[in-house]
């Protein structure tokens, strides 16, 4: 294979990669052009998501890029999310006095190192696009430099997410050492039929550090304190796309390099999951602050994704595929109605300030409505039909136990979901609100249109596309 | 006695192990977590080189100059996000850092 066709592979990374840079260059000679270099970043993942959509598909550099349906899949909706991302968090940066034009650059460059988490073939790639996804997101969480609130969630992060690399890393090594390669395929050889003790060690401690990335129980504790911390647009960013492409990536690494060890896995992907459904649940139910229950939310979501992802099938990876994407807008819109919402110049972002919305902000109120009752799983919202596609793999593949207690999560989680809406709509009005700014207020609604009716055509579209990808994986 | 395989991958668990406790059990100063993730990062690189000698296979050295350049880019984010931390507050304590709870 010739190295122009393997550059033409890695082609919507290397738009990323470039465009950062050029930006940056832009950025330093310019520094008063935030509005061009957040226009080129919204571009850039443009460009690199409709690339990702028509490449040629295939292995480049030696197995450590694999370009299959299920990257271009997780690509396309990474960097979709990532553009949202900038368009939510660059006015609402400007209107807090923070005009840095690294903001976008740094979404690109975590862009980038999720683009390559998601087609990753080797460990060492699968490393380098952790870390240059991490790196950029600890930057993006304390980038309100003033805010005391910021700095201490961008600290949490990073100390959090580097024991969570060393542990990867350690996992990383043990696995190249008792394998002999670290590419996936030659892993999955070694791992064939009856995996030797310290290749199991090497994946126990990989998976602990992606359950740290995707902030599975018992791994979640910096999500509350960064969540609440950190800007409110950076959470829509970083609660949605970097979920994905490390969900990606744990299916990656568990069905390309270890499908022979599945029934080693499965229990430990079954046992995190459920203890995540439980925290999400139990822990949610004493929150006050919206940010910290949503992050209490997302963990539980999270152990749904990694409910269908357990089964050990291709549909369990469908399901986890669909979970992700519909779970991603639903994520993303709630926060975007949080970035919207303020009274009198101070953000509202406990459960108390939200009284009487549905006078204050009609079509704000309805859409969290939305969000709330999608992530209870209440049909005929997204959040119900995700939930469905997890549930029916997860049944299908016998793991009835998990299925019965995740739905137990579920039905103590509604507890707060409801809370909310009652606040929302049956509580005395807390006082006015401001105008809230239109793109804010715009992605909150879009989503939320998703949310229901939209999504019952998106299904449609999705299924099949999910299908093909998760076929990708290679599992039965 | 010759120094083998075993004896390198146990330094570099007990290396790892102190820089986990490091992380945990250190109540002071930040700066120590901050060493303590690089002895964890310097511990995964003992056990790459020693498995990229044992196998005769280079790419656990790639890997090595990988994580070295990584850790380098990760203590100078580190250190920034400090340094903000810092100007916020003007302590670095570990206790300090308990604005958020529950």
């Amino acid at each position: 294979m010739t190295f122009s066709s393997n550059l033409l592979i890695a082609f919507p990374q290397l738009i990323l990669a470039v465009s950062a840079l050029l930006l940056l260059v832009v950025g330093a000679f310019a520094p008063k052009q935030t509005t061009l270099v957040a226009g080129g970043g919204v571009l850039a993942l443009a460009l690199a998501a409709f690339a990702a959509a028509i490449q040629p598909l295939g292995v480049a550099f030696g197995g450590a890029l694999v370009n299959d349906a299920g990257a271009v899949f997780a690509e396309v909706a990474i960097y979709a999310a990532s553009a949202v991302g900038i368009v939510l968090g660059k006015p609402w940066f400007e209107r807090r006095g923070v005009r840095n034009f690294e903001f976008p650059v740094l979404v690109l460059l975590a862009a980038l190192g999720m683009g390559m988490m998601a087609a990753s073939g080797d460990l060492i790639s699968l490393y380098v696009g952790v870390e240059l996804q991490s790196l950029a997101l600890y930057v993006l969480a304390a980038m309100h430099r003033d805010d005391a609130k910021a700095s201490e969630a961008g600290l949490k992060y990073f100390v959090l997410g580097a024991l969570s690399s060393g542990l990867l890393l350690y996992g990383a090594s043990l696995i190249y050492g008792f394998a002999g390669s670290t590419v996936f395929t030659d892993i999955a050889v070694a791992a064939g039929g009856h995996a030797n003790t310290g290749l199991l060690f090497g994946l126990v401690f990989l998976i602990c550090g992606l359950a740290f990335k995707v902030s599975a129980a018992p791994f979640h504790m910096w999500t509350p304190d960064v969540y609440e911390g950190a800007p409110t647009p950076i959470v829509a960013f970083f609660a949605a796309a970097p979920k994905l492409a490390a969900m990606v990536l744990f299916a990656r690494v568990l069905a390309n390099g270890f499908a022979g060890a599945s029934d080693q896995w499965q229990q430990i992907l079954v046992v995190i999951a459920l203890i995540s459904v439980a925290v999400g649940a139990f822990a949610g139910l004493v929150q006050k602050n919206l940010k910290r229950l949503w992050a209490y939310s997302s963990i539980a979501n999270i152990g749904y994704a990694l409910l269908g992802l357990a089964s050990g099938t291709s549909e369990g990876v469908q399901a986890m595929l669909m979970f992700m994407v519909l779970y991603m807008v639903d994520v993303t819109g709630f926060f975007a109605c949080l970035a919207a919402l303020s009274r009198q110049g101070r953000a509202m972002e406990t459960i108390d300030d939200m009284a009487g919305l549905i006078k204050e902000q009609p079509g704000i109120a309805l859409a969290m409505t939305a969000f709330a009752l999608s992530a209870l799983g209440l049909p005929p919202f997204s959040g119900f039909w995700a939930k469905i596609y997890v549930f029916k793999a997860a049944l299908d593949a016998g793991l009835w136990a998990p299925a019965v207690i995740g739905l137990v999560g579920s039905v103590v989680a509604a507890f707060y979901y409801l809370k909310l809406i009652k606040v929302m709509w049956f509580d005395g009005s807390a006082g006015a609100t401001d105008k809230p700014p239109m793109e804010a207020r715009a992605i909150g609604l879009a989503a939320a249109l998703f949310a229901f009716p939209i999504v019952m055509l998106a299904l449609k579209f999705l299924d099949p596309l999910a299908a093909t990808a998760a076929h990708a994986f290679g599992l039965a | 006695m010759t120094i083998g395989l075993e004896h390198y991958l146990a330094v570099a668990a007990i290396l790892f192990t102190i820089g986990v406790f490091g992380i945990f059990v250190n109540r002071k100063n930040i700066i120590v977590i901050l060493m303590s993730i690089e002895l964890m990062l310097l511990a995964v690189n003992i056990n790459l080189v020693a498995f990229s000698v044992y196998l005769g296979n280079v790419t656990g050295q790639i890997f090595a100059m990988f994580v070295l350049t990584v850790a380098a880019a990760e203590a100078a984010v580190g250190l920034a996000i400090l340094v903000t931390f810092f100007r916020n507050r003007g302590d670095i304590a570990v206790d300090d850092a308990s604005m958020m709870k529950g």
